[in-house]
C-alpha cells in the first residue's frame, strides 16, 4: 500500500512537467505574444524587456532555463502583473476557488446522494421521476443561465442576496448553489444508477432472505457498492472545483483561480498559464490518487502493492 | 392446524409478473404439502417457475412488477400471505432459510464473512457479538471449514466457490431454521464440490432435522436426496409422486424426456445424448392448449385445443397430462420388463 502511493506520487512529477512542456509548446504555436496588444510598444524597449526575460535567446535554451526553474519550483514572475511572482498569484487567489468549490461539492454531494438513494428505493414512484426530471434540467441549464436567473430572483427581485463580490457568507450563497446544481444532478443520476444495480443484486436478496428489514439492507449491505460510481466522480470533480469554475467566477466577480487563468490565457501571460496549468495536473493527479486508496476501503476485493 | 406434521403446504399459488410484454404467468396454480423433516424436489427447465414459487414462499418477489395473485401459502399453520412485512421478517431467516444458487454473488463482497454470519443470529436470536461470533465459528466448523477462528474475518473472494457455498449454508443454519429452501445450491460449483455439497446438506439435514426443499434442474440430485419431487413446467406442476415412482413409473410424458436425457456413461457410450425438441414457452404468450404439446412425443389433436386434467394415478401420483393413465400404463409395463 505504501510503495503504492509514493510510487503514484513519484510519477506525478515527470507527468506535470510534461503538461507543462503541451501547454507551453501550444502557447507558442498559438500565433501572436504577449507584446502583440493593440498598443504597439515601441521596438527598442520591447527589445529590452525580451532580453530581460530571455527571450531574445532560441527556443530550446529558453525552454531549458524555463524548465530548470520549474522544476526547483519557481515559475518565475507574471509578466502582466510586474512584480509579482506566479506562486504568490496562485497562493493569493486559491482560496476564494477553494471555499465555493469544495462547498459546492458537500452541497452536490448531499442533495445527489439523498435524492438519488430515494429515488433509487422508490423506483417509477413519484419521488423518482420528479427527482431526476429536476435532475436532466440541472445537467442541461448551464451555470452561466443559472447564475444570472439566481441574481435576478435573489438579488433583484427579492433582495435577500448580494448579486456578487466576495465578502460574508451571503455572498457565497449564491455562487455556491450555481455550482453545485450540475454536480448534484450528475451525483443524483450516478447513486440511483449505482443503488439500482446494487439493490437487485443477489446478495440483496440474501440480506432480504435472512429477514433484515429494509433499512439494514441499505445502510449495512447497498450502500458501498452503490457509493462506487460516485466515489469515481470525486476525483476530478472535486479537483477541478477546488481549481476555480471560470464562468461562475466571472457571473459573481469573484477573484478566483479560474478568473486568474482566463485573464492570464487572455494576456499571453506565459508564465502565469504555465503555473496554473501545472498546479491543476497536480491537484488532479493527487485527488485520483485519493480516490484509489478510498476504492481500497470501500472495496475489499481492491488491494495495492 | 399443525396436525399430521404438515410444516408447509401450499395451495393454489399464482405469481405473476406485470411486464410490457404482457402478464407472465411464472407461477400458475401450484399445490404441494411437506411435511416434517421430509425434503421436497422441484424439478424443471429455466424459467419453469420453480425459484419463483420459492421466493414466493418467502414473499420475496419484488412488488411490482411482481405479484403473488392468488393461493394460500400456509407455514406451520400460519398464513403466510396475510403476514405484514415485518412479521415476514421474523420468518425469514429464523424459521424458513435460503440457499442460492451462486455463492460467488449471494455473498456481500462488501463485507467480512463474520458480520454477515453474525447478523442473523444478533437479529433473531438476541445474541451478543460475542455469542454470535462463536455460534458462527460453530456453523463454520459444522459445515467443515477447517481453522474457522482465522478465517472468519476474511471476505468472500478469499474463498472458494465451494467454500462459500459452504459457508452460505452456515448462514443458512445458524437459527437452527425449520424449513431449508436450497435453490440450486449446487449448480454453480464443480462436479467433485457439488457431490460434496449435496452430502453436507444430506448430513445436517439428518442431524438438525430440518425440512428440505431442493429447487433444481438436475434430476441425478434430487434422485438421493428427496423423498418426493414436483416436475415444473411453464408455471404448473406437471408431475408430482414420491421419488422413488417417479424415477420408476413416471405418468407424463414431460418427465419421461426429462428422465430419457440424463446421460448414461455406462450404458449409451457412442449413442446420441436424447434431448427433448424444442425450447420452453414463453409464460406470457401461452397456446390454449397444453403448454408442452408443441414439444411432446406423444401429442394428440386434444393436446392443441384444451388444456390438460389433473390426474390422480393414486393418492400421491398426480400428472397433469390428457393421456395420463396411458403413460403411467406404459412406464408400467416398461418396468415389468
Amino acid at each position: 500500500m505504501l510503495s503504492f502511493i509514493i510510487r503514484r506520487l513519484l510519477i506525478i512529477i515527470p507527468m506535470a512537467l510534461l503538461v507543462v512542456t503541451l501547454t507551453w509548446g501550444l502557447v507558442r504555436i498559438a500565433p501572436g505574444n504577449f507584446y502583440s496588444a493593440e498598443k504597439k510598444l515601441p521596438p527598442a524597449v520591447e527589445a529590452n524587456i525580451r532580453k530581460k526575460y530571455g527571450l531574445d535567446k532560441p527556443w530550446y535554451t529558453q525552454y531549458g532555463m524555463m524548465m530548470s526553474n520549474i522544476v526547483r519550483g519557481d515559475f518565475g514572475d507574471s509578466l502582466k502583473y510586474q512584480g509579482q511572482s506566479v506562486n504568490e498569484i496562485i497562493r493569493r487567489h486559491l482560496p476564494y476557488s477553494a471555499v465555493i468549490g469544495l462547498l459546492g461539492y458537500l452541497l452536490a454531494l448531499a442533495i445527489g446522494l439523498t435524492a438519488g438513494t430515494v429515488a433509487a428505493l422508490k423506483q417509477n414512484s413519484g419521488f423518482d421521476y420528479g427527482s431526476m426530471s429536476l435532475a436532466m434540467l440541472g445537467l442541461s441549464v448551464p451555470n452561466f443561465v443559472l447564475g444570472p436567473i439566481l441574481v435576478l430572483i435573489f438579488s433583484f427581485w427579492l433582495y435577500l442576496l448580494p448579486p456578487g463580490r466576495w465578502g460574508g457568507f451571503s455572498g457565497i450563497v449564491l455562487p455556491v448553489i450555481t455550482l453545485s446544481a450540475i454536480y448534484a444532478a450528475y451525483i443524483a443520476r450516478l447513486t440511483r444508477a449505482g443503488m439500482l444495480e446494487v439493490m437487485r443484486s443477489d446478495y440483496i436478496r440474501t440480506a432480504r432472505a435472512k429477514g433484515l428489514d429494509e433499512k439494514t439492507v441499505l445502510l449495512r449491505h447497498a450502500i458501498r457498492g452503490g457509493l462506487i460510481p460516485v466515489l469515481s466522480f470525486t476525483g476530478p470533480a472535486l479537483a477541478a472545483l477546488l481549481a476555480g469554475t471560470v464562468v461562475v467566477e466571472k457571473v459573481f466577480a469573484i477573484p478566483g483561480l479560474g478568473n486568474i487563468f482566463i485573464q492570464a490565457v487572455l494576456n499571453r501571460d506565459e508564465p502565469l498559464i504555465l503555473g496554473v496549468v501545472a498546479f491543476l495536473s497536480i491537484l488532479i493527479m493527487i485527488f485520483n490518487l485519493i480516490v484509489d486508496i478510498a476504492y481500497g476501503f470501500l472495496d475489499p476485493r481492491i488491494r495495492y502493492e | 392446524m399443525t396436525n399430521d406434521g404438515t410444516i408447509l403446504s401450499v395451495d393454489g399459488l399464482k405469481t405473476y409478473f406485470h411486464t410490457e410484454d404482457g402478464v407472465v404467468k411464472a407461477v400458475d396454480g401450484i399445490s404441494f404439502e411437506l411435511k416434517k423433516g421430509e425434503t421436497l424436489g422441484i424439478v424443471g427447465e429455466s424459467g419453469s417457475g420453480k425459484s419463483v414459487s420459492n421466493l414466493s414462499i418467502m414473499r420475496l418477489i419484488q412488488e411490482p412488477p411482481g405479484e403473488i395473485v392468488d393461493g394460500k401459502i400456509i407455514f406451520d399453520g400460519i398464513d403466510v400471505r396475510a403476514l405484514s412485512i415485518d412479521d415476514v421478517r421474523k420468518i425469514r431467516g429464523r424459521r424458513i432459510a435460503m440457499i442460492f444458487q451462486d455463492p460467488m454473488t449471494s455473498l456481500n463482497p462488501f463485507l467480512k464473512i463474520s458480520k454477515q454470519l453474525t447478523e442473523v443470529t444478533v437479529l433473531h436470536l438476541g445474541h451478543t457479538k460475542q455469542q454470535a461470533r462463536e455460534h458462527a465459528i460453530k456453523m463454520l466448523k459444522l459445515v467443515g471449514i477447517s481453522d474457522a477462528e482465522q478465517r472468519i474475518d476474511s471476505y468472500p473472494h478469499e474463498f472458494s466457490g465451494g467454500m462459500r457455498q459452504r459457508v452460505m449454508i452456515a448462514m443458512a443454519l445458524s437459527c437452527d431454521p425449520e424449513l431449508l429452501i436450497a435453490d440450486e445450491p449446487t449448480t454453480a460449483l464443480d462436479v467433485t464440490i457439488q457431490a460434496q455439497i449435496l452430502e453436507l446438506i444430506k448430513d445436517l439435514k439428518a442431524r438438525m432435522g430440518t425440512s428440505v426443499i431442493l429447487i433444481t434442474h438436475d434430476l441425478g440430485v434430487v434422485a438421493g436426496m428427496t423423498d418426493k419431487i414436483i416436475v415444473m413446467y411453464a408455471g404448473k406442476v406437471f408431475e408430482q409422486a414420491p421419488t422413488r415412482e417417479l424415477f420408476a413409473t413416471p405418468a407424463n410424458p414431460y418427465t419421461k424426456g426429462l428422465l430419457k436425457s440424463v446421460p448414461d456413461p455406462a450404458h449409451e457410450q457412442g449413442k446420441e445424448l436424447y434431448q427433448i425438441p424444442g425450447l420452453p414457452p414463453d409464460v406470457a404468450h401461452l397456446p390454449p392448449g397444453c403448454p408442452f404439446a408443441p414439444r411432446c412425443s406423444r401429442v394428440e389433436d386434444i393436446c392443441h385445443s384444451e388444456f390438460p386434467p389433473f390426474v390422480e394415478i393414486n393418492e400421491d401420483h398426480h400428472s397433469l397430462c390428457h393421456f395420463a393413465n396411458d403413460v403411467y400404463a406404459e412406464s408400467k409395463s416398461e418396468v415389468a420388463k
